[in-house]
């Protein structure tokens, strides 16, 4: 099979290109800590309500300006619906869901997770400018889910 | 060459899809852009769930079923073939389409074309998405039977490149359907009531197993037409018939291990697994830019022969005037940036920048919804006038299309990726947000976006005005194959490339591989079942 020396040339390139690219995720997601959100824990959607610690979503003050935030998401909402922390606050936020996937995204940061019923998402986030940050649900949940925000006052 | 009519049915039932599907597509734009408010009958939910499962399940796999027979068939010439089994393909897949759609219009569906378990539809939605998939697999049986017949009188031969691609194309989709297959076994007698509940998570990593390579599924149907019948519009020899086959079993071997790059966001699988098919999707990458090269390839050749040389020379030497050329080349321009889109979602730790934001619908758009939909429907202004004998009704008409497809396309992904990259949600009816100010960012954007999509709708009404002037036409064509040749002198493709079952058995092998571990994780946790609901 004749390959001609251009075509093996470019051939190496892009493969290198790619490994390139791979290395540098590992580098990210190893040397800084910029993971894709993976954590592995399971919660019956059935009892959330009896539940801890989402028998009472919302915040819970840490020391140090950390926070943990727990997210109850049900249709057509987020429990809690308005969350306020000092500007320089770390949040990491515990969400799962009773009825169906929902998703949560909180735009200009980098919080993003599939929430799905049985399972709990997590993500850490900075907060060090202040003003209103919106929650919105990013995964299609039904007929209101254009209505499935909160909001996050960094103060 | 018979079958055409078996052919012009599935062209038929994929222009059907997509004449409803990209109405719908508009309806959503301007519902998005706060100009109209969709309800009652037009309710956003369903109008997108129709518009996902008709575009990129419906018009796509009946298109491919259709230019894959014609190259099965076209390729392979074989005495007296019966269509019976082609015929029982085509109704099992029409049937299915039928009841899916219905359920979906009806309301009983509003599950969008990712059906996540547990939004629970109405049990014939699934049906009938399984008879789509159960006819799709006969067709592939409708292949290998027509490869067995012609390989009796042709022993010794290579198969012909048209049929190898069509081949390896089904094989793949077959593979990557056993997923779906399986995923339904869960969520059929679930959504009679007969089980209490669905694992949601086990039923996501089925749908997307499926999920990705069902893209290439797309993109390699568009293949087949840049591959092999690009160069006979240039009139030049196809550049590489191993090369081809080679980059084809590259597809057939890594479209299949990399789905878990959809679920970078999901809960419940580690991070060793998302970025061990992180690099199994960087890799599926080499074979495409391999295709760059061997169509540019192409081109230079052909500008070689009008002795043009250069890049400028080349590009003026390419013929621009015949739409059929300028679409398919306008095409694998979107594709270009879709490639550098599409590497930038597979990168595990930028997922969390775009994941499920307006940025994946751009994305989808400048793939399946610019390089393959514009690919096909350049190639149907001369593959309907090849199967009905009929002349193209007008040459101004299909170019005024393909360029409107190009631009608007361009232009409303565009504004999609922009609208993503400023964190507005997909799969939304309306992005206000009750006057929310981040929200207000994004609606610029949503207008460019509608703005854009009446100009594909434009293009869309050109298509059909030409489609139906075109059968109306009493103007006749010699009938000739589409299909270019391998260069004459090229020596023969290495033996082992056309054993198409020992790669399907390597691809097997690394799927394995790649998702042994997310399963065995995912048992070892207390899985708890939803028993889901309808919440539409």
């Amino acid at each position: 099979m004749h390959v001609h020396r251009f075509e093996r040339v470019w051939i190496w390139i892009g493969t290198a290109t790619m490994m390139l690219f791979f290395a540098i995720l590992l580098v990210v997601a190893f040397g800084q800590g910029i993971a894709a959100p993976s954590h592995v824990q399971t919660v019956d959607p059935q009892t959330l309500s009896s539940t801890p610690p989402f028998d009472h979503p919302g915040l819970r003050k840490l020391s140090n300006g950390r926070y943990e935030a727990y997210y109850v998401g049900q249709i057509f909402s987020w429990n809690p619906r308005t969350i306020t922390v000092p500007v320089g606050s770390t949040v990491t936020f515990f969400v799962t869901a009773t009825d169906v996937v929902h998703g949560f995204l909180i735009p200009n940061t980098d919080v993003n997770l599939e929430v799905m019923p049985g399972w709990v998402s997590t993500a850490t986030q900075h907060f060090d400018t202040a003003g209103e940050y919106l929650i919105v649900c990013d995964q299609y949940c039904g007929s209101g889910h254009q209505n499935m925000f909160a909001k996050i006052e960094v103060k | 060459m018979n079958g055409r009519r078996l052919m012009l049915a599935h062209f038929y039932v994929a222009f059907a899809a997509f004449a409803v599907g990209t109405i719908f597509g508009l309806l959503q734009t301007l519902s998005r852009a706060s100009a109209i408010q969709l309800g009652g009958f037009f309710e956003y939910y369903k109008l997108l769930t129709a518009h996902g499962v008709l575009l990129a399940l419906v018009f796509t796999t009946f298109f491919i079923a259709g230019i894959s027979t014609y190259a099965v068939y076209d390729s392979m010439h074989v005495e007296r073939r019966s269509l019976k089994l082609g015929w029982i393909a085509w109704s099992v897949m029409t049937l299915g389409t039928v009841i899916a759609a219905i359920t979906i219009l009806a309301g009983d569906a509003s599950v969008l074309y990712t059906f996540y378990a547990p939004l629970k539809a109405s049990p014939s939605f699934y049906i009938g998405a399984t008879l789509l998939i159960i006819g799709s697999w006969l067709v592939l049986g409708d292949f290998l039977l027509h490869a067995k017949l012609w390989r009796a009188s042709h022993q010794g031969e290579r198969l012909p490149l048209p049929a190898f691609m069509a081949i390896i194309n089904f094989i793949m989709w077959f593979l990557a359907t056993l997923g779906v297959a399986v995923e339904m076994v869960y969520l059929i007698p679930w959504s009679f009531g007969w089980t209490n509940g669905v694992d949601v998570a086990l039923t996501r990593m089925y749908f997307w197993y499926f999920g990705h390579p069902l893209v290439y599924f797309w993109i390699l149907g568009a293949y087949l037409v840049w591959y092999a019948m690009m160069p006979k519009i240039l009139n030049v020899p196809i550049f590489s018939d191993a090369l081809t086959r080679v980059a084809f079993i590259a597809f057939l071997i890594l479209s299949l291990p990399v789905g878990i790059h959809h679920q970078f966001s999901d809960p419940g699988i580690s991070g060793t697994w998302k970025l061990l098919q992180t690099f199994l999707t960087l890799l599926v990458v080499v074979p495409s830019l391999m295709t760059a090269y061997a169509l540019f390839a192409t081109f230079e050749e052909a500008a070689f022969l009008k002795g043009k040389r250069g890049f400028i020379g080349i590009v003026q030497a390419l013929p621009w005037k015949d739409p059929t050329f300028a679409g398919i080349t306008l095409a694998m321009i979107l594709f270009i940036f879709g490639g550098f889109g599409g590497i930038v979602n597979a990168s595990y730790s930028l997922d969390r920048v775009i994941h499920n934001t307006m940025w994946i619908v751009g994305h989808f758009h400048i793939t399946v919804g610019g390089p393959v939909a514009l690919t096909f429907l350049a190639i149907s202004y001369r593959l309907i006038p090849v199967l009905t004998g009929r002349k193209l009704w007008s040459q101004g008409w299909a170019m005024a299309q393909v360029w409107m497809w190009f631009i608007g396309m361009s232009v409303m992904s565009l504004a999609m990726h922009i609208q993503g990259l400023l964190g507005a949600p997909r799969r939304v009816s309306d992005i206000s947000y009750y006057g929310d100010a981040q929200a207000a960012l994004w609606h610029p954007w949503a207008l460019l976006t509608a703005g854009a999509g009446i100009i594909l709708m434009l293009s869309v009404i050109a298509f059909f005005v030409n489609l139906v002037g075109t059968l109306r036409n009493d103007e006749r064509v010699e009938p000739q194959t589409l299909f270019a040749l391998p260069r004459a002198n090229e020596a023969r493709p290495p033996l082992g490339l056309d054993r198409i079952g020992v790669w399907s058995v390597v691809a097997v092998v690394l799927v394995l591989i790649a998702y042994a571990g997310p399963f065995i994780e995912h048992f070892q946790q207390h899985i708890y079942l939803v028993p889901g609901m309808r919440t539409w």
